[in-house]
Formats: C-alpha cells, structure tokens, sequence
C-alpha cells in the first residue's frame, strides 16, 4: 500500500567530494498537491530535484517515490520509475536538432509501442493543452522563452506522469508566459491528477498557484508552511525573500576579511 | 628548497594518475558504448542518419584534399623517379604512398578535424544545455540513443572515406603524371597494377582506417559527453579531440606500420 506522500525525503545529506551541498533534509509531498521548494540561487534547491530524479545518489539518507527507495533502485527500475516522471528543465532542454511535434513525439516514440497515428493524436493533444498546437511544425530556434518552455512542458506531460518536476519555471519569462506558465503548472497538476515540486525563487507568482512551500537555505530547510503561512511569517529569513530585502539573515556581502584590515594590509604589502 | 622539489614531483604524479584515470574513464566509457550499441544497430535509422553528418558531409573536404595530395605526389614522385629513369614507375610510388599510408593517415587527421570536431561539440552542446539530462529523465539513455549511433557512423564512415581518398588521389597523380607531363598512360597503370598487393596493401590499408576511424570516435564521442557545461567547456573538449586524435592517429600509424609491413 503506497504511503499519502508521493514523495518522501528523509535525514537525505548530499555532498560534491567533500562539499556539503545538503544537509539533514525532511520533507514529504502529498498526492495531487503542487509544492514549492524555494530558496537562494546556490541552496541546493536542483541537486534536491536531480535526488529525487534518480540522477544524483544521496551521501546518505532515503528518499523514497511512491514507495520506492530512488537510491537503491537498479537501472532498468529506475528507469521504470522515471517513465512515471516529467521534468521540466530551466531553460526547457528541446532537442535542437528535432521539430516541436518531435520534442513532443520523442518520449511516446522511445518509451511505447504505439503507432504513428495515435502518437500524432497524442502529441496535437498535449500542444493543445499548452495552447501550442498550432506551432508543431516549428523548431525549437523559432521559438520565444516562453513556447519553448510551453513545449517542453507539453513533452514532460507526454506520458501522463504520476510526479511533474519543474526546475525555475518562470526564470527569464516575460510577465505574460509566467502568467500563462503558472496558470498550465496548476491546471496540469489537477488535471493530470498528478503530484507537483517546483523549484523556484519566483515569490508572487508562485504563492498564488502552490498549496505549500518549504524554503532552503545553505542546503537546509528553514521554514515551510502554506502560502498564507508565509505571508504572515515573521521568520526573518521567509521576511527577506519574501519581501526582497537585500541584507538580513542572507548578508549581502559575501564573507571576507574586515574592511579595514584588506585595504591597509593590501597597502602595506 | 626541498619542498619546491618536492612539490614539483607531487605535481608531475598528480599529472600522470589523473591521466591514467582519464584514460580508465574513456576505456569504460567505450565499453558502455559497445554495450549499448543494441539499439542503434535494431534501428539503423539512427546510424544512417549519423552516416549522412560525419560521412557524407565530409566527402567535399576527402575528395578535395585527396586531389591535392595525388597531385603533389605525382608532381615530387616523377621529380625523383625521372632522375633515376624509372618514371614508369610512378604509378606505383602514387598508389603504395596512398593505399598504405597517406590515404588512411591523411583522411583521418581530415576526419578528426571535420566530423570529430563536430560530434564533440555536438555532444557537449548537448549537455550544456541539459538535452541529455532531459533524455536520461524520459527514461532514454543517451549512451545508447546520443552516443553509439555516432560512434558507429564514425567506425563505418572512415575506412570508406580513406578509400575514397586514396582513389581520387591516384587519379589526381594520373593528372598530373600521365595527362600533364606525359608519363606512358599503359606504364602507369600496368606497373601499379602488378606491385600494389590486394591483402598486403589494401586491406592492410582498410584495417588500419578502421582503427583509425574507433579511435577519432571514440575520442569524439568520450570528450563531447564529459565536456564541462559551458561554452569554454565545450571549446576546450573540441579542441582536445583535434589534438589528441591527431596524436593517436600518427602513433597507432607507426604500431600498424610496423606490425604490418616490417620484414614483408
């Protein structure tokens, strides 16, 4: 009987040689619910994503999908895993050397045993969905920020995933195709009847579509809650992010030697 | 002063073991790709494809070069023989020179800059841009769909290139030595056809394009996956595949050589 979570992470530490890049992490997403996992540029918020994906192995800790240990999976089992899987890349990671209809295409194509025809009807359906279908015949260096994103959204949804992975879905979109990419994120969740983890760093847009957020810092969680939790909060940390305060908990310098001792010990040299 | 030289001996065995190491991740990593190689050989689609890129396209530049290097071997060859009266000769000096050596040698160095280059930076592009992230994610895996298909067309697409050059390169000595300087068209090609050996020559000229051919591919296909995600990255890893393929090249020459024609 698989568990309420989705997904469940436990005591999960990563490190790159000897770098922590995660520490201590807990966290559970529940089924059919869209989570956000925000936090600084550098926290570990995508390492986090590539766990669970499977493409990074824990130093130690579990993490578990739909019941099932992701580390201790072999290959051909996680790769079974991850057809049940979507993930959406930054800077949405299309083929360049393949059409919209193929980027959409290529999952159906490597992944079933479907024919030509009923691939056709299902990648229309998907570009449909993503208000694209009229851009099929297009490749991908003719396409704005905003479709590409769109169409690598409608091939990360290709196989009716059970998990969407969406990685800074609104980096570098105009206010339009965030909009848009954030009305899809939701409507594709509920309708897919799907669980949803977004990393993102994008505050007002992501507070209007998700049902709970946990926010990282240094490769910790330091606070989660629901949207209203986090608009109220008076966690100093949640307050500098959420309100964009340049000095706090996160300083604005980095760290380096006093002011004073550089400048005259630079001079006496 | 000790620490200098013992710091500079550190450096020189950090050197050396992570060159070893390299050297055990490019063997493993071939290794993958033959394992691999499943899919790309049940569908060949994804081989001819590769075929038409780094075989196809590099036609322009083998049939050109080749021309060129039948020419001067005509022009040099016909300016040593004739001192020596032996002029009819120069058939066989045209053929042995390129079935041997120069055309295998000559259109894999041209391999490696053409099509070698381009599937490193390809493959690297690929990764920089997180489209074999993307793959790995759709549960497709980029050794077996990205990598073995282009290592195979590379493997298939050189010995026919070298072959190719070698052939226009004759005619190229045939322009220059039989229709431009008049060397007796019947000398020519009755004395190359009696010296050049078909097992001796031409497939020891086939298998040493072959070897040719894993290499420049290997090294192509190995640098393009491990290339670091960024554009110096990529520069870097293309031009390691230039160079390193024109050093293995000239040195597996010399082994085959030696191998192969010492003592025959």
């Amino acid at each position: 009987m698989p568990s309420e979570a989705l997904v469940k992470i436990s005591d999960l530490n990563f490190a790159y040689d000897s770098r922590p890049i995660l520490t201590g992490i807990n966290l559970e997403i529940p089924r059919g619910k869209l989570v956000a996992i925000m936090g600084t540029s550098g926290c570990g918020k995508t390492t986090l994503l590539r766990l669970i994906g499977g493409q990074l192995m824990a130093s130690s800790g579990k993490v578990e999908v739909d019941g099932q240990n992701v580390g201790a999976l072999g290959r051909s089992d996680l790769f079974k895993l991850r057809r049940r899987m979507g993930m959406l890349f930054q800077f949405g990671a299309l083929f360049t050397d393949l059409s919209v209809y193929d980027n959409v295409a290529f999952p159906l194509r490597e992944n079933t045993d479907l024919s030509e025809d009923l691939i056709h009807d299902l990648v229309l359906m998907k570009l449909h969905a993503v208000g694209l279908r009229g851009a099929h015949g297009l490749m991908p260096n003719e396409l704005s920020g905003g479709m590409s994103r769109r169409v690598a959204l409608a091939r990360a949804i290709a196989l009716d995933p059970m998990l969407m992975m969406y990685d800074e879905p609104f980096a570098g979109l105009d206010p339009i195709s965030l909009a848009i990419t954030g009305e899809l994120i939701r409507k594709l969740n509920d309708a897919l009847g799907a669980s949803s983890i977004m990393v993102t760093h994008d505050v007002p847009e992501s507070l209007k579509i998700v049902d709970y957020v946990y926010f990282m810092a240094a490769g910790k969680i330091v606070a989660s809650g629901t949207p209203d939790d986090i608009r109220n909060s008076s966690d100093p940390f949640v307050r500098q992010f959420v309100w964009g305060e340049p000095d706090g908990p996160v300083p604005f310098h980095y760290p380096a030697p006093t002011y004073a001792d550089e400048m005259l010990g630079a001079r006496h040299a | 002063m000790l620490d200098a030289i013992l710091g500079s001996f550190a450096r020189l065995g950090f050197r050396v073991t992570s060159r070893i190491q390299r050297l055990g991740n490019a063997s493993r990593f071939l290794l993958a790709t033959l394992l691999g190689s499943g899919t790309a050989w049940r569908r060949f689609s994804l081989i001819v494809r590769e075929l038409y890129y780094s075989g196809v396209l590099s036609l322009i530049i083998i049939l050109v070069s080749g021309l060129f290097v039948g020419m001067v071997l005509g022009l040099q060859g016909y300016d040593t023989l004739q001192r020596y009266g032996s002029s009819s000769a120069l058939g066989v000096l045209v053929a042995l020179s390129l079935v041997r050596e120069l055309g295998p040698v000559v259109a894999a160095l041209l391999f490696a800059s053409r099509a070698g280059s381009a599937i490193t930076a390809e493959i690297g592009l690929m990764r920089a841009t997180e489209q074999l992230s993307a793959m790995e994610m759709m549960a497709v895996d980029p050794v077996a769909r990205v990598v073995a298909p282009r290592f195979w067309a590379g493997v298939i697409s050189m010995p026919l290139l070298a072959a190719l050059f070698s052939a226009i390169g004759i005619f190229g000595g045939y322009l220059i030595g039989v229709v431009l300087i008049g060397v007796d068209e019947g000398s020519f090609w009755s004395q190359m056809q009696a010296a050049v050996d078909f097992r001796l020559d031409i497939v020891n000229g086939f298998i040493k394009s072959f070897v040719f051919g894993v290499i420049v591919s290997w090294i192509a296909v190995f640098e393009g996956f491990h290339a670091a995600p960024s554009a110096e990255g990529v520069s870097a890893a293309t031009t390691r595949t230039v160079v390193t393929s024109a050093l293995a090249i000239l040195a597996a020459d010399f082994i085959l050589t030696a191998f192969m024609f010492t003592g025959a």
